[in-house]
């Protein structure tokens, strides 16, 4: 049974050139998703009116949903591209690069930005060395699932993209380096550098810009508790700030 | 300190040996495909494997040796496997103190699971996402060195090539950005390669799709010897997917799956039948091999396809969820049933390469000043790998060889800086013409259908059952590819963001490897872990207890063999039928 896709892409040569649409035509196959589709444009460079062009260009690795690369908007909603059942989609597929971030070409973006961000906040445990000091600190199991929750965040910008409060006009750093403060300051040795990392959320473009529009967790794939270690740490600032300015 | 230390690649390996390096003040400049945090090693599902016995079965580090070398059928070099699984422990000590959240035992303490091959539970786990949180810590550490202005990254930049100077010696890197294809030259003391495995050569695999091996081959046509290329290890248990085999982790067996068929109307749980002693828990080559023995030769696979059940509808669903939920989740994100419900349905898939880079026991290349750590190089797993070693192996490769390149670099008489520049101007110029050649390729072949039909042939003679005539058309086939990958066409897409022209580089390193892997199981006439021939279907110590060989000449490899370190363990025949005799630590 010969059934097609319809895909209706946007497109775009460089930083600086204007954005085009592009529809393409794929032959389908069951379970296909839409990294799948926008591999046979590569093997098979026709755009929806036969005419040859160049192959999409768009990110992946994994193909498991584990790596965050190949995250785009896909018909209004930012997703990865690799678990994407054509299945479950509606017809025709519009897909987009996400757009809180600099578009390289096509669909892919460059989300650098994401990875400074978790620079900023100091997202590490600081250990002594790599020399052995025998066994970590003992965690109870119910600790453990609670950070792990946290320690998920594939940095693929889903949480970006909804927040209406990362914009071109702000500086907010988004919720993922929020949550992953909250996982570190959780830990028993990260904790000791808790200070550190509150006072980097409290600076410009940190904490006090969400504006709790809770947009983040409804996207997130992999169901980080983002609005929890948001409010969590609203309150520690608060309190770090309450404190620091007492002890002026 | 001027020595100057470049590593290639930001999975475990490649972040183990930055931090080793910049703990010892060296400066790094770190190159890596994708960003780190995207690296491959995010794939790993199952776990890490250390003797911590905390389950008190009384595990040992000799035991954990003992089940590396069997299971590996003793073709690994036994002094640096022993070093391995000795520090194992403390690695995972380490990565714990470092963050890693590790499931956990009601008391507290790092909880063990246990996977194939193994005779005790020493598989330690973080959900099913071990391979992901363990990036991440290493990945942060870098972060942490970053910040303090010790390492530099250079993410979505590839490696091309390397610069050699007169004597031979590795001094540097040509390296692309991704995003112009602006090409640049590094000079460097010392290079460490950690750039992963090569998977992407089969096409349909578990491996991630920047596994092209690309780097390693570029090493290998300049010069580096690739050992043991034929050992290429397939994974019982994948979904079926036209894009990707999705890997279904050993550790559902591990943690209770059953496999089974049906055979006179009844489950026939067949890996329980043959191996009374492992059961579900044999190795991967042996699981394999009687799965396509079930399907291919006898016809069982489920619905006639060649499909087997993997079962965890018996299973407590609260345990699947703290221990599986990942693994789960992907089923049902990608298939579309819930395992807790109904047997998912599975198939063997190519996984990992036992071979790679040929290194010494500091993982230096036979190239001075090339170094290479994880599965790039051959080292640590002989003839077929255990699940859970290769993420212990990766992270330990990192330790050896950071403080080996620093020593390295420390030791040069000359240093990079002290060498002529035009030694890295030409190494530029070189590969700056070779990339005008590659756009002005405008032939009518398409390099992804070549590398579809590479990566079929491959699959189809290259994988669980080896024959001879079947390889040497193989071979033939891929001189054929070579052949018509002269007349491909990338288009006229510009260089900036354009992908079309690296993944053509690349599909020459992979049909330049391809052979080196189908031509090392030609010659090989013996079965062995997982080079597998009926024709020669035992094990052959006398003749081929051999370390293979492949170095790049103009007419295709030329193989030449090493003996075995066996110092420690006396190879005895392999078998999973009865329980695995135990031996002496002296012995
Ligand atoms: C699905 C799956 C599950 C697995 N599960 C387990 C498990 O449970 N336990 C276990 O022990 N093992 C497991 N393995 C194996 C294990 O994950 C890998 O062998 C290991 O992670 C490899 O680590 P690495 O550091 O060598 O390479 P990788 O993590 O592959 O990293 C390679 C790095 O090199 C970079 N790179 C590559 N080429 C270039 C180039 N030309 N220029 C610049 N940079 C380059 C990439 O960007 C990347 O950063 C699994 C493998 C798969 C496929
Ligand atoms: S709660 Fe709202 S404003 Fe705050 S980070 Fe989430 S989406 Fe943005
Ligand atoms: S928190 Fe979720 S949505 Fe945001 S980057 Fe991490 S994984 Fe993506
Ligand atoms: S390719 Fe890794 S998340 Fe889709």
């Amino acid at each position: 049974m010969a059934k097609d896709i319809r895909l209706v892409i946007k497109r775009q040569a460089n930083p600086k050139s204007a954005d085009y649409v592009e529809e393409f035509v794929i032959p389908y196959f069951p379970k296909m998703n839409v990294v799948a589709a926008l591999m046979e444009i590569q093997k098979n460079p026709l755009n929806a009116k036969g005419d040859v062009t160049t192959p999409v260009a768009w990110d992946c690795n994994c193909l498991e949903e584990v790596c965050g690369a190949c995250t785009m908007v896909i018909n209004g909603q930012a997703r990865q591209a690799c678990s994407a059942l054509v299945d479950q989609l509606t017809q025709p597929i519009h897909l987009a690069p996400l757009t809180k971030f600099p578009v390289v070409r096509d669909l892919v973006v460059d989300r650098k930005v994401m990875f400074d961000n978790l620079r900023k906040v100091k997202a590490w445990i600081e250990v002594d060395g790599t020399h052995d000091m025998g066994p970590g600190p003992r965690v109870s199991p119910k600790v453990q699932e609670q950070a792990y929750r946290l320690s998920k965040c594939m940095t693929c910008g889903c949480c970006m993209e909804a927040c209406p409060n990362v914009n071109p006009k702000s500086n907010f750093i988004g919720p993922a380096p929020i949550a992953q403060v909250d996982l570190m300051n959780s830990h028993p040795t990260g904790a000791l550098q808790r200070e550190r990392r509150l006072e980097a959320l409290m600076t410009e473009g940190g904490i006090a810009d969400c504006g709790n529009a809770q947009n983040c967790i409804k996207v997130c794939p992999k169901e980080v508790p983002l609005t929890r270690s948001i409010a969590r740490l609203n309150r520690a600032t608060t309190f770090h700030g309450i404190k620091s300015w007492f002890n002026k | 300190m001027s020595g100057k230390v470049t590593v290639i690649g930001g999975g475990l390996a490649g972040l183990m040996s930055v931090i080793k390096l910049a703990e010892r003040g060296q400066k790094v400049d770190l190159f890596s495909l994708v960003p780190c945090k995207r690296s491959h090693s995010v794939c790993a599902q199952g776990g890490i494997n250390a003797a911590v016995n905390t389950k008190g079965e009384g595990d040992s580090t000799w035991e954990h040796f003992d089940d590396t070398i069997y299971g590996g059928d003793f073709l690994a070099n036994q002094t640096p496997v022993k070093n391995m699984i000795e520090a194992a422990p403390s690695i995972i000590y380490l990565v714990d103190r470092m963050g890693v959240q590790f499931n956990r035992t009601p008391e507290g303490f790092l909880d063990v699971r246990r996977l194939g091959g193994a005779k005790y539970s020493r598989t330690v786990f973080a959900g099913a996402t071990t391979g992901q949180q363990l990036i991440y810590a290493l990945d942060e550490q870098v972060r942490r060195y970053e910040d303090e202005g010790l390492v530099t990254r250079y993410e979505e930049w590839e490696l091309l090539s390397l610069v050699r100077d007169d004597e031979g010696c590795c001094r540097g890197v040509v390296v692309q950005d991704m995003k112009s294809l602006d090409i640049q030259v590094f000079p460097a003391d010392a290079v460490i390669l950690a750039t992963g495995g090569p998977g992407m050569i089969y096409v349909r695999s578990t491996n991630s799709t920047i596994n092209t091996g690309f780097a390693a081959a570029s090493a290998y046509m300049q010069g580096a010897i690739y050992a043991n290329g034929e050992f290429v290890q397939i994974h019982p248990s994948a979904i079926p997917g036209r894009d990707k085999l999705r890997l279904m982790s050993e550790s559902i067996r591990g943690d209770g799956g059953r496999v089974w068929v049906y055979k006179d109307g009844k489950p026939w749980y067949f890996l329980e039948d043959w191996y009374p002693a492992y059961g579900n828990m044999v190795p991967r080559d042996i699981a394999t091999r009687a799965i396509f023995k079930v399907c291919v030769d006898m016809k069982l696979g489920v619905e006639g396809e060649n499909k087997v059940y993997l079962d965890i509808t018996h299973l407590d669903p609260h345990d699947i969820d703290r221990k599986l939920a990942g693994v789960v989740d992907i089923y049902e994100k990608f298939i579309g049933d819930d395992p807790r419900k109904v047997p998912m349905e599975t198939f063997p898939a190519v996984h990992y390469s036992m071979g790679g880079l040929w290194v010494d026991y500091n993982q230096m290349t036979n190239i001075p000043g090339l170094f290479a750590a994880g599965e790039c190089e051959y080292q640590y797993h002989g003839a077929n790998r255990l699940g859970g070693n290769s993420l212990v192996a990766a992270i330990y490769a990192g330790m050896v060889v950071g403080p080996k390149a620093f020593e390295y670099s420390n030791g040069l008489k000359q240093r990079c800086n002290d060498l002529p520049g035009s030694l890295f101007e030409r190494a530029k110029e070189e590969e700056i013409t070779k990339q005008k050649a590659l756009f002005a390729m405008q032939g009518k072949e398409n390099p992804y259908k070549l590398h579809q039909e590479l990566g079929e042939w491959m699959v189809d003679n290259v994988t669980v059952v080896r024959n001879n005539d079947r390889l040497l058309a193989t071979d033939q086939k891929i001189q054929e590819l070579m052949e018509r990958y002269k007349t491909i066409g990338v288009g006229n897409s510009p260089e900036w963001g354009n992908q079309i022209v690296p993944f053509t580089r690349r599909l020459w390193g992979m049909l330049s490897l391809a052979r080196v892997i189908t031509l090392g199981a030609y010659h090989r006439n013996e079965s062995r872990g997982a080079h597998y021939k009926p024709d020669f279907p035992d094990r052959d110590d006398e003749n081929w207890l051999k370390t293979t060989k492949a170095e790049w000449t103009a007419n295709g490899p030329h193989f030449s063999y090493d003996p075995v370190d066996t110092s420690f363990i006396k190879p005895r025949k392999r078998r999973y039928d009865v329980a695995k005799e135990v031996t002496a630590q002296n012995g």
